[in-house]
């Protein structure tokens, strides 16, 4: 089992505040790992710091073995990570497909191979049939799933997912759960940031646990939600596994 | 109606204006960069036209060519310098002004270009020679037609490659589209030496059209407006706005001017213009050509219909 991805001693301060602190850990290939947390925890600033999108206050971030947090953003999706943005970030002027095409730039300048992986990302998020609207006429999910169409056609080694399942259904959230745990399959390495539980013990054969910028637990899913520490600043005392 | 050397020479300046709109198009509309100060580019071409053309006797298209070359090198300068550190958005116009102004100046006191005085042509002695670009008014207006049918087939070309779509994507959301994988440094460069380039390359056949350069009118701000006129009118990034936004906007503008004059309302010209503008901003504001297109959706044809429709009436 081979690590993708070393995230070494990692902190990011913003003025006065630390919103993430000294946090360490790997992800293996082809796993997919959950980052929780309560709100302001700082998960979407590690995405960010990882993406390259921030820099690090100090510690590094290695993938394959190769420091990438002097890459910028442009650069870090280049050698394979692919993000989604909480607060998502159609372009706006762009049809669906169009927007899913973006990424396949990234390999390719033929326009007609660009559309195909645009298709095939938009069909493996159930978004297929609206690859011709507009992204004002999606609803909130369903442009939620366009932000993961839009990072898998970079033909990522690794997607980070930032609460890409808020509002969905469950129905439609255990489709992706699906769509996410083939992929998985298929070698794509997943840190996903998820609120409800039952997904991330489904999905993540890995949890990280964040509190006020700092990792306050690591482990497989059964373990993470059994630790105190967990259950004390996280979970609340109403959650039982 | 091509007999008429009055709407001959006002066409000519249409489709001018159309290609030069096109290029500010290029970079605003589908680039996302704002330049306001664009006759830096179209000065630029015509001062590369004129100076070798009026000193040494060197053909227009090696001046076409020179002048391209400096307005591109010219842009990818102004436009390294900025995005290097870190002046975008208004600030980048802003920028672009500024420089503008600065060439005026400059080529306002530089004796060897002429200074205020300007640079004259030779005065056309009939005969169409292609090799110096020289010829009768009806010779400019096919070069005109040739340049602004070149620009509708570039503008298509670029917007359907991989160019127009990572642009697109740049000009809605930079950060995002830096995350899928776009060097929107490299990109932005990029659009805008080529606005720069087609720019000038508008500016020198402007100079031979004219047959002569002044500062002041060639590189002033007047003519960075004008540019502009006819892409926002027309409709934004998109391939036909700055022919049918030029088309409305220059006529009127000449009407209007005669009509001050026998009036006596000096100005006339610029307060239509502003309401022109005004309305267009008002009443549709993704200009003539989108409305043109939803219209024709509506009755069912294609867009392009009507250009044949009015091609076959001259016809
Ligand atoms: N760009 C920023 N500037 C200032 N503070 C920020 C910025 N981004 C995040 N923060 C702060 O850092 C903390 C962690 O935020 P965030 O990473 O978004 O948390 P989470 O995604 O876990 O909810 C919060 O207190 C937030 O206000
Ligand atoms: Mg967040």
């Amino acid at each position: 089992m081979t690590t993708l991805l070393e995230v070494e001693n990692l902190s990011r301060s913003f003025g006065g505040l630390i919103a993430v602190k000294d946090v360490s850990f790997s992800l293996r290939a082809g796993r997919i790992t959950a980052l929780i947390g309560p709100n302001g925890a700082g998960k979407t600033t590690c995405f960010n710091l990882v993406a390259g999108a921030l820099k690090p206050t100090s510690g590094r971030v290695l993938l394959e073995g190769r420091q990438i947090d002097n890459s910028p953003p442009e650069a870090v999706c280049r050698m394979g990570i692919a993000r989604t943005f909480q607060i998502v970030r159609p372009m706006r002027e762009m049809s669906v497909l169009e927007n899913a095409m973006i990424g396949a730039f990234s390999w390719t300048r033929n326009v007609s191979e660009a559309r195909s992986k645009a298709y095939e990302s938009l069909e493996s998020v159930g978004l297929a049939a609206k690859a011709h609207a507009r992204t004002d006429q999606l609803t909130l999910p369903d442009r939620k799933m366009l932000e993961t169409a839009k990072a898998l056609s970079t033909r990522p080694k690794l997607l980070l997912l930032d609460e890409v399942m808020a509002g969905l259904r469950p129905t439609e959230a255990a489709g992706i759960v699906g769509v996410l745990q083939k992929l998985a399959e298929g070698g794509l390495t997943i840190l996903l940031v998820e609120h409800v539980m039952r997904i991330v013990m489904e999905v993540a054969s890995r949890v990280v646990v964040l509190h006020h910028g700092a990792k306050i637990a690591e482990g497989p899913p059964g373990e993470v939600v059994a630790d105190p520490k967990v259950l004390e600043s996280y979970l609340g005392a109403g959650f039982h596994a | 109606m091509l007999a008429n050397p009055y709407v001959i020479s006002l066409m000519t300046i249409v489709l001018l204006f159309t290609f030069l709109g096109q290029s500010w198009n290029l970079m605003l509309g589908i680039g996302g960069q704002l330049s306001i100060g664009h006759a830096l580019f179209v000065g630029l071409g015509a001062y590369s036209v004129g100076v070798l053309y009026v000193k040494y006797g060197i053909s227009p298209w090696v001046g076409l060519l020179t002048g391209m070359i400096l307005a591109g090198s010219v842009g990818a300068s102004i436009a390294w310098l900025s995005f290097r550190f870190e002046v975008r958005g208004i600030y980048f116009a802003l920028l672009t002004i500024a420089a503008a102004e600065f060439a005026r100046i400059m080529f306002s006191g530089w004796e060897f270009v002429g200074a205020m005085q300007g640079l004259f042509f030779p005065a056309p002695t009939g005969g169409i020679e292609i090799s110096m670009l020289r010829g009768d008014a009806r010779f400019y207006y096919f070069v005109a037609l040739a340049l602004a049918a070149l620009g509708i087939i570039g503008t298509e070309f670029i917007s359907r490659s991989y160019l127009g779509y990572v642009w697109r994507a740049m000009r809605d959301d930079e950060s995002a589209a830096r995350a899928l994988g776009v060097r929107t440094f490299q990109h932005k460069i990029l659009v805008i030496s080529i606005s720069a380039a087609t720019a000038a390359a508008g500016g020198g056949v402007l100079a031979l059209v004219q047959g002569s350069i002044f500062p002041d009118s060639i590189m002033g701000m007047g003519l960075s407006v004008d540019v502009l006129i006819g892409p926002v009118v027309g409709g934004l990034g998109t391939t036909f706005g700055p022919l049918v936004g030029s088309l409305a906007a220059i006529p009127l503008n000449h009407l209007m001017s005669a009509l001050g004059d026998s009036l006596r309302i000096p100005g006339l010209n610029n307060i239509t213009y502003g309401v022109v503008l005004i309305s267009v901003v008002w009443f549709l504001p993704d200009g003539i050509w989108p409305a043109i297109v939803r219209l024709c959706k509506a009755i069912q044809a294609p867009p392009t219909a009507w250009l044949w429709q009015s091609r076959k009436v001259e016809e």
